[in-house]
């Protein structure tokens, strides 16, 4: 019977708060008004008021609390669970991250007050540059970007300042590879840019012969991703480099695989102009389940006076913010950027030291090889060389074979308890499977994981529905996304108003 | 180090299953002449060290909790309460992925669900999205919204909407083929809509005003609205999300999108970041909207079962078609939001609005009638107003600091013209003790 199936993750008891809202409940203790007599609404003109109920739920504490934590009960995480998900960089997220970040001396701080008031966190961002500045290569820093797409914008906006600085306001062609994460095209484009794809070769690298036609005096910058995401590194990337400088263009650095790099090579060596970086992959400032993240961007000498201001500057001992920047792009974000997720960022450098993160960075690239060395021969593996952190696998065979996707083997790892790997991701290998362990897992848990793929393998010829419909063991199967995009429910209110649903949810 | 679980051992026999000499080989890719760089960094710190450093800078910062704070201005001291950080400091929803994976996230995707139901109750808006990076880089991302909707070029800025809310709008659309326009305020801070009268052309896409504004001042606007709709023009409304449990939704005042900086709700100030922009609009919209949406829909066993939805907007799907690049933005934050709003309830959401009003009405008052001192926005205000004095504002708040207070934010800094008039804030977090501290302070310092 299905309602009696063990789950393994949370409970099935999906009812939102509003389906356990009583009349009369309060949570919060809120203070008592301090001047009761005033009649507040007397004094605004009635025009002003509100006239319709906010209508939120009404319960206890005791409820509310349990009611989120068995929700976090129905998520996998890093805390409990193994994230082999290619180019995302789920690390164990230490501890004292947090604890460092809610200290009320940076959580109780306000971005307006003035700069001698703040000069602790003010050094924080000074050292944090200083930091990222030695482990890329590059020239100058913001910390201002609060996500790497976010950082890619401000990117496109830099080379556009950059270009135009110099009269060369023809420039309106990015190129991106075709193995290239979305956010770059969409960064690009959402900028204006026009996008034009670079194809791959054989070896899963640019090609370098297709570039070559591409670059021209219109095209603004080259945006790469190095190790690519199929976690080579581009042998080329000198050759690159000179063909993108050579018609004048820029050369830009998407951080998110350096996690396979750090202390070992750096972008700025490899002539990238511009680098994001992702500080929650990276620097392992936690997910947070889509945020929030951080995204510095770093840059050469000759872009620094574009960046957004204000940038801290050292006099001595003190820490100055410098607002008179002419040439900057102005603000991409209020204020300084997400100061919490910096901080847990620099917390990570200064506990590791230099060594430390090249033995992140080490430990990443051996996990992943050796998990692809246990996987290659079962599974597909178009492009097996040595990799860096990451490798992708194909499920092209299954599925013509056994009508298996990529995507049903995610599913099916979640019955084995681990999340499943980046799927149908990157375009350019069917059916992917991108596989990225980081450095903080046990050889037991790589081991573990690697059976259960060999085992999915099995079941895939044996008993392939098994691995079609799956999960099996999760608080909800597959759900109807098609449904869901067809007759969008995105609130409370639209599902108080659904009639059509006959749901099955209620289950206490 | 203690966050690597490889032993020597490990490496050794995982190195001899790749069927390598040693790990160097794995790196033969890179070039040889840009490998091993010369870095600096300071020393590794052990854990010990690390709390006590990051401490010591902790301690050089002056904040909300070593001294009295009347400082807001688009960042705002609001109670918190404790079961907040004890639900997003559960390690399964702060250390989880962006749920691509339903099956394996529903805590995350019916938390997102509760987020957006309860934003849309709050704003009376049809349709909230699951979180946006923050207040300024919401409201460009809805006048652009705005630009793509209506197929128009310009868009149109009041002045007393947040000067950092504005320079991010004008860095998104500098160098875009789109324009800025600005339109000015009255003395009393009121928008000046014979102004905006003659900036309402036919290609103004959009309208973006902020209420309770910058200065403070809750804005009628109800003539405002039809003029921008007349127009064929979108509008927006910037809020502090609190002040619609007292003061009419967006939706009661006819906006189209409404967006703002959700930190109030739940959120520490910490020196900035991270918060939390919220977007919520019309039904007409919400295949623009940027950002992820958590929609509901039924399993296979017909069961209730949360997935992201409408996806074809996004960079993943649409990679340059996308109507938005963003990516992760701010999930946690709006988890904190959820459980802020669930906590404060229905009868809390109007005692906490009705809290900062009449402290703010309070502390005008009282302030307003020291000698020295003008209130200057005498409309009606949620829990921020201008006072003028004879003196600058930096003496002002230097004399105050002195006393143990954070003085109200200096209008020059982004107002020039506005000399000597300090925009002073006042929450439910101060008590009536604390409102008479600043007010007998302002009065010997303003002497």
């Amino acid at each position: 019977m299905e309602q009696s199936k063990l789950t393994t993750l949370g409970t099935q008891d999906s009812r939102l708060l509003f389906e356990r809202s009583k009349r009369g409940k309060e949570a919060a203790m809120l203070p008592e008004r301090a001047f009761p007599k005033e009649d507040l609404a007397a004094n605004i003109p009635a025009k002003l008021l509100r006239k319709s109920e906010v209508d939120f739920p009404e319960l206890s504490e005791p409820e509310l609390v349990r009611y989120f934590v068995n929700l976090s009960k129905k998520n996998f995480s890093v805390d409990t669970h193994f994230y082999p998900l290619g180019s995302c960089t789920m690390k164990y997220n230490p501890k004292i991250h947090e604890d460092v970040a809610a200290l009320s001396g940076f959580a109780c701080v306000s971005p307006l007050q003035p700069e001698e008031e703040v000069q602790g966190v003010l050094r924080i961002f000074d050292d944090l540059a200083e930091a990222l500045k030695q482990l890329t290569g590059m020239d100058a820093f913001t910390l201002q970007p609060a996500a790497g797409a976010h950082g890619e914008l401000l990117g496109m906006m830099l080379a556009r300042a950059y270009h135009a600085s110099r009269g060369e306001k023809r420039r309106n062609v990015v190129l991106v590879p075709d193995s290239s994460h979305g956010t770059n095209p969409a960064s690009a484009a959402q900028y204006g840019y026009e996008v034009v794809q670079v194809p791959s070769d054989e070896r899963g690298r640019v090609c370098l012969a297709a570039l070559e036609k591409l670059v021209s005096d219109r095209v603004a910058c080259l945006m790469l991703t190095n190790p690519n995401t199929l976690g080579l590194f581009e042998t080329d990337i000198l050759k690159i480099r000179d063909l993108a400088h050579a018609k004048g263009a820029l050369l830009y650095y998407d951080g998110a695989n350096l996690n396979a790099l750090l202390g070992t090579v750096r972008p700025g060596d490899m002539g990238f102009d511009i680098v994001h970086l992702n500080v929650h992959k990276t620097f392992t400032t936690p997910h947070g389940g889509g945020g929030p993240g951080a995204g510095p961007v770093g840059v050469v000498k000759a872009l620094e006076p574009f960046l957004p201001k204000p940038v801290v500057r050292r006099n001595g001992t003190r820490y100055h913010l410098d607002y008179d920047r002419p040439n900057s792009i102005g603000k991409i974000r209020s204020f300084f950027g997400n100061t919490g997720i910096l901080i847990r960022a620099y917390v990570y450098i200064r506990m590791l030291g230099l060594e430390g993160l090249r033995q992140a960075s080490h430990d990443a690239v051996l996990a992943a090889n050796y998990l692809r060395k246990k996987l290659s021969s079962a599974y597909l593996n178009p492009h097996n060389e040595y990799c860096m952190h990451e490798f992708v696998l194909s499920a092209r065979d299954l599925a013509a074979e056994h009508h298996v996707h990529a995507h049903d083997i995610g599913k099916r790892l979640l019955d084995y308890g681990f999340h499943a790997p980046t799927v149908h991701f990157p375009l350019v290998v069917k059916e992917a499977l991108m596989i990225e362990p980081t450095e903080t897992e046990s050889k037991e848990t790589l081991d573990a994981f690697a059976d259960a793929m060999l085992k999915i393998l099995k079941e895939i010829e044996e008993t392939p529905d098994l691995v079609r419909k799956a999960p099996h063991t999760m608080p909800i199967r597959r759900p109807n996304e098609v449904e869901a995009a067809r007759k969008p429910i995105l609130s409370s209110r639209d599902l108080k108003r659904d009639q059509s649903h006959n749901w099955s949810a209620h289950q206490p | 180090m203690s966050y690597f679980p490889l032993t020597k051992e490990d490496q050794a026999e995982m190195l001899e299953t790749i069927g390598v000499e040693h790990f160097g080989q794995l790196l033969q890719a890179i070039p040889t002449e840009i490998r091993n760089p010369k870095i600096d960094l300071p020393p590794a710190l052990s854990e010990l060290e690390a709390q006590r450093w990051f401490q010591s800078l902790a301690d050089l910062n002056a904040t909300s909790k070593t001294h009295l704070s009347f400082l807001g201005a688009g960042c705002y001291e609001h109670f918190i309460p404790s079961i907040v950080r004890h639900v997003t400091g559960r390690g399964e929803f702060y250390t989880s992925y962006t749920p691509y994976q339903p099956e394996a996230s529903q805590g995350t995707l019916q938390a997102l669900f509760e987020y957006q139901g309860l934003m849309c109750e709050l704003t009376g808006m049809d349709v909230a999205n699951g979180s946006h990076y923050d207040g300024a880089s919401a409201l460009a991302e809805s006048v652009l919204m705005g630009l793509h909707h209506t197929g128009r070029t310009k868009a149109v800025l009041c002045e007393s909407v947040h000067p950092e809310f504005r320079e991010v709008v004008k860095t998104y659309l500098t160098g875009t083929r789109f324009e800025i326009e600005t339109t000015g305020f009255h003395p009393d801070f009121r928008t000046n809509l014979e102004e905006l009268k003659k900036k309402l052309t036919a290609d103004v896409a959009c309208v973006a005003i902020q209420s309770p504004n910058f200065f403070g001042l809750v804005e009628d606007l109800t003539e405002l609205e039809t003029l921008v709709h007349q127009n064929g023009s979108l509008l927006i409304l910037v809020s502090h999300p609190l002040s619609f449990g007292f003061y009419k939704s967006a939706m009661e005042w006819g906006a189209d999108v409404a967006c703002g900086e959700a930190q109030p709700l739940g959120i520490s100030p910490s020196f900035g970041g991270p918060w939390l922009g919220y977007i919520a609009v019309t039904r007409a919209l919400v295949r623009r909207i940027p950002g992820r949406l958590a929609g509901v829909t039924t399993d296979e066993s017909g069961r209730r079962a949360f997935c992201l939805t409408l996806q074809a907007r996004e960079q993943h799907i649409r990679r340059e078609k996308a109507s938005s690049n963003i990516c992760t933005n701010q999930a946690l934050c709006a988890l904190a939001a959820a459980v802020y709003l669930a906590s404060i309830g229905k009868k809390g959401i109007r005692r906490v609005a009705e809290l900062n009003l009449e402290r703010a009405l309070y502390l005008r008052k009282a302030v307003g009638a020291l000698k020295r001192v003008e209130a200057v926005t005498t409309g009606s205000v949620f829990n921020e107003f201008v006072v003028r004095f004879e003196k600058p504002v930096s003496a002002v708040n230097a004399a105050l600091f002195e006393k143990g207070i954070i003085g109200g934010l200096d209008l020059v800094r982004y107002y020039p013209k506005l000399r000597n008039q300090m925009l002073v804030c006042a929450t439910e977090t101060k008590s009536k003790d604390d409102l008479d501290r600043f007010v007998s302070a302002l009065k010997e310092v303003t002497a």
